[in-house]
């Protein structure tokens, strides 16, 4: 193995192998990965009753006996768990979404996918779970509000391929036809609200607002199992998103149809951001704004995929151990919120400036 | 005149050519933009296509380089359809720049002609010796090796040219085709672009097919001239020979004299314009 650092970029070479290195973006994402790690642990220890870091990562690294071990294993693990999937997952699909569309503006959030899942997930809640008797016979009930989620988030996003797609993918388009989409769920989720019995509708509003209570190790187990396999799909396709990035006819002359390149991408974004959305409901910003401070921290020419998943992690994670110390009985969904409407204004204002 | 107007079907063939368009029809929608064409493109010379605005040159560059299918006809590289070939073949054999290529905000000017590797590259084979010798060699020929810590979108319109050029070389094909490479440039950087272009040519031994806008240049900057009007071939050769003051009303409707370059006797097109004409 050699490392070298001639005048372009330095390289890692292994016999035939080569990889190009980009030593800021590398560092970023293991500072990222060391930030979230601890991140994970803080999350784990404070609650009703603090538990030593030590004795977290102990529990961690598989250490069962005693009550602490019980409390992060059994009690803590399975929402710190979705968390960190939840925000892996929303930061790799914002990052993906924003790179295909080579719109900064675009995620999952404004071009219909969270709309969906709300859409599916109220619809679910309050014409099923309403009747008061509980989930239809067959699914257990912590799973029916997922997948009612999953089903409206992909319904949206077949919309959106349906009436967003001539002859390929143009961002405008796609960020413009996304938010007619949300728009038009947004209002049917409305009108489920305003139709259901006060109480289910009360219970509608949490699922809505955002929220890691109540999540189950199912729901960690489901999340882990859908990101294993599309996250390496959609890191796959890594390089061929730098040639797409330079244009369609661009990516054509350097041999990457971008149209395939895209329908991938997109299709890995929407699954990813779908099943995240569906376990803690539509957590608001984090695939938006993660990639784009990524991106700024990287100093790369598109959103690096891998840093922009773990900033989505430590934001959901850091919202997490807010609203559980602080702000306690606020949603997950409504500090991410916080912290990103801002940015997305100055995002927009930023734009309109500068015309490129 | 006569002898240099080409019928759609008997295009008079250079001897060589492995980029071959062969009755070749497409457009965009119902109408066709371009009609019948066919045309050879002369191994290891430069050709520009020239015509007036609308005239499908653009699209007829297009269709050679597959960014555009034919509605009929096809177009053969060395000697098999140009479809039949995957994506990354194409690209190791025949380069494109388009008429405006995308350079993402802060991509840097290294990192961009790097991205020219693209078509030799695989997944595990991401950066060889080989490939950093051919960008920084690609880069050190256009010039532009001291700017390669810059980010492209901070150049000037001319630099930036000479970095999408430098990508292009990084590709490492025969064949370079290159669509209006000097619009939005100063006449000096135009000038510049196409003696970048030409070296190309000479030095490197690429075959060179482009779409100029400018008569002036495209005469002088080139070995084989391929005019286009609505849609349709009207004449194609050597510069000096097709070049007439005829050709220049039946084609662009400009009423014009052709002179002689005092310095290096390449025609040159002189408009009679109203202020002084008649």
């Amino acid at each position: 193995m050699s490392v070298t650092t001639e005048r372009l970029r330095p390289a890692v070479r292994v016999g035939p192998t080569s990889w190009r290195l980009h030593p800021r973006a590398v560092l970023c994402s293991v500072v990222a990965a060391v930030l979230v790690a601890v991140l994970l642990v803080v999350d784990l220890a404070y609650g009703d009753l603090k538990i030593p870091f030590v004795d977290v990562v102990r529990a961690l690294l598989g250490d069962s006996s005693g009550v602490n071990a019980f409390i992060v294993r059994d009690v803590r693990l399975p929402e710190a768990a979705v968390a960190l999937l939840a925000g892996l997952a929303l930061g790799l699909s914002g990052a993906l979404i924003q790179t295909i569309a080579r719109n900064p503006l675009a995620s999952p959030d404004v071009i219909g996918v969270n709309a969906g899942a709300a859409a599916g997930a109220v619809g679910y809640i309050v014409l099923f779970a309403a009747a008061d008797t509980g989930a239809p016979s067959g699914i257990s009930a912590d799973l029916a509000i997922p997948a009612a989620a999953f089903a409206g988030a992909l319904i949206a996003t077949a919309l959106l391929y349906a009436a967003g797609w001539r002859r390929g993918l143009d961002g405008r388009r796609l960020v413009l036809v996304g938010i007619g989409i949300a728009a038009a769920l947004t209002a049917c989720t409305s009108w489920l609200l305003v139709a259901a019995r006060l109480q289910t509708a009360a219970s509608a509003q949490v699922w809505l607002s955002g929220s890691l209570n109540g999540v189950t190790s199912s729901n960690a187990l489901w999340l882990l199992g859908v990101f294993v396999i599309v996250a390496p799909v959609a890191l796959w396709q890594g390089s061929s998103l730098n040639i797409v990035e330079l244009g369609d006819d661009t990516a054509h002359a350097l041999g990457v149809r971008p149209g395939r390149a895209q329908a991938v991408a997109l299709l890995c974004a929407v699954l990813l951001a779908a099943v995240a959305v569906s376990a803690v409901g539509p957590i608001g910003f984090v695939a938006f704004v993660c990639p784009q401070i990524a991106r700024r921290l990287a100093g790369t020419s598109r959103p690096p995929l891998l840093t922009s998943a773990l900033a989505g992690a430590g934001l959901v994670l850091v919202a997490d151990v807010i609203t559980r110390l602080w702000l306690t009985g606020l949603a997950v969904g409504v500090v991410t919120s916080l912290v990103g409407a801002p940015y997305f204004i100055y995002l927009l204002i930023r734009t309109q400036k500068d015309p490129s | 005149m006569t002898q240099t107007t080409v019928e759609a079907h008997e295009v008079k063939q250079s001897a060589n050519g492995r980029l071959v368009a062969d009755q070749v029809t497409v457009g965009y929608g119902e109408e066709p933009v371009v009609h019948d064409v066919s045309l050879r493109i002369p191994d290891g010379k430069v050709t520009t296509i020239i015509g007036p605005n609308g005239c499908g040159k653009s699209t007829l560059l297009r269709t050679l380089s597959r960014l555009l299918t034919p509605s009929s006809g096809t177009v053969v590289l060395d000697g098999a359809p140009i479809g039949s070939r995957s994506a990354k073949q194409l690209a190791r054999t025949l380069a494109l720049l388009p008429q405006s290529p995308i350079a993402p905000e802060g991509l840097l000017v290294r990192d961009l002609v790097g991205r020219g590797r693209h078509p030799h590259q695989r997944w595990f084979q991401q950066w060889s010796h080989g490939d950093e010798e051919i960008v920084t060699d690609a880069m050190r020929w256009t010039g532009i090796l001291d700017l390669a810590d810059r980010p492209v979108d901070a150049l000037s319109g001319g630099q930036r040219q000479r970095v999408w050029i430098a990508m292009t070389l990084a590709q490492h094909t025969d064949l370079v085709l290159l669509d209006e490479p000097t619009t939005y440039l100063d006449l000096a950087y135009q000038v510049d672009v196409l003696d970048l272009v030409c070296r190309l040519n000479r030095e490197r031994g690429a075959t060179v097919a482009m779409v100029l806008h400018d008569l002036n240049l495209a005469v002088r900057f080139s070995d084989h001239l391929v005019v286009m009007r609505a849609g349709r071939l009207v004449a194609q050769g050597d510069p000096g020979q097709i070049l007439t003051a005829e050709l220049l009303m039946e084609v662009f409707g400009l009423d014009a004299d052709i002179v002689a370059d005092p310095r290096t006797g390449i025609p040159m097109v002189v408009p009679r314009g109203q202020k002084t004409g008649g």
